[in-house]
């Protein structure tokens, strides 16, 4: 699993590529942590076209990323699905935290 | 209903191996010249019930999993087996967003995936202690809509 990030104009976009499990799920939350906690925007557009495979723990991945950016008041958005991550989110109800996007 | 191939896996219940299971069982059901998206949900459903494995049976040292596949020219039949500690009230397990792990970032919807991405989910007790999912898929479904149209 790898993140990818840049800052523009106040806009903190993370490119997620590989594969989102249980075994890298403990790296990808302490890597989108640290690109999360640094400062100069005010919100966050996670791009997973890249993304080539995700189960449900990436779900518990992003809520708690989404946890964490509630206190600081910046909002995600989640773009580029793949279907079966999109047939996830809409299972969990996870777009109504972080809308999708085009 | 013509059985095409089948096959067993055995590995340790360690996450690096959710990768390898997945794509192993995504790899034999190709026998049967199924869909990408069938693939996918198949890969999907093996990696959330391996990952039951891994997180949940065997709380102090990793035990084995067994990954049983019987191919068909319609369907596949998996079985996910583990020795670990198996599960008390299937149904609460069932249950969207249920984590018997609420104090770490885990969603609960294993065992909803597996049941949306698959066509039947069957938990059992293994004999002695642990679990046994059992998943089927069947395949070329759109297909055959697609012709009966």
């Amino acid at each position: 699993m790898q993140i990818k990030h840049r800052v523009y104009e106040n806009t903190l976009y993370v490119v997620l590529s590989g594969e989102l499990d249980e075994h890298s799920a403990y790296s990808a939350r302490i890597g989108l942590d640290e690109i999360f906690d640094m400062p100069k925007f005010k919100q966050i557009i996670i791009d997973l076209s890249e993304l080539d495979f995700m189960d449900s723990t990436g779900i518990g991945v992003l809520i708690g990323r989404y946890k964490r950016m509630k206190d600081k008041n910046i909002p995600i958005f989640i773009c580029n699905p793949s279907s079966h991550a999109e047939r996830i989110f809409k299972m969990t109800g996870l777009y109504d935290i972080m809308p999708k996007i085009s | 209903m013509k059985l095409l191939n089948e096959m067993e896996l055995n590995f340790k219940a360690i996450s690096i191996n959710e990768g390898f299971a997945r794509s192993c069982v995504a790899a034999f059901c190709v026998q049967a010249n199924p869909t990408l998206d069938e693939i996918t949900d198949i890969k999907t459903a093996v990696s959330e019930a391996v990952t039951n494995c891994v997180v949940h049976a065997y709380p102090s040292l990793p035990g084995n999993v067994c990954i049983k596949v019987k191919l068909y020219e319609e369907s596949v039949d998996i079985e996910v087996i583990d020795n670990g500690i198996g599960i008390e009230d299937f149904k609460k397990a069932r249950e969207p967003f249920y984590t018997s792990k609420p104090n770490e970032e885990r969603s609960g919807m294993g065992f909803s995936v597996m049941e949306s991405f698959m066509d039947n989910l069957e938990l059992k007790n293994n004999t002695g202690s642990g679990l046994i999912v059992k998943m089927q898929k069947f395949f070329h479904k759109r297909s055959k809509i697609a012709v009966g149209e």
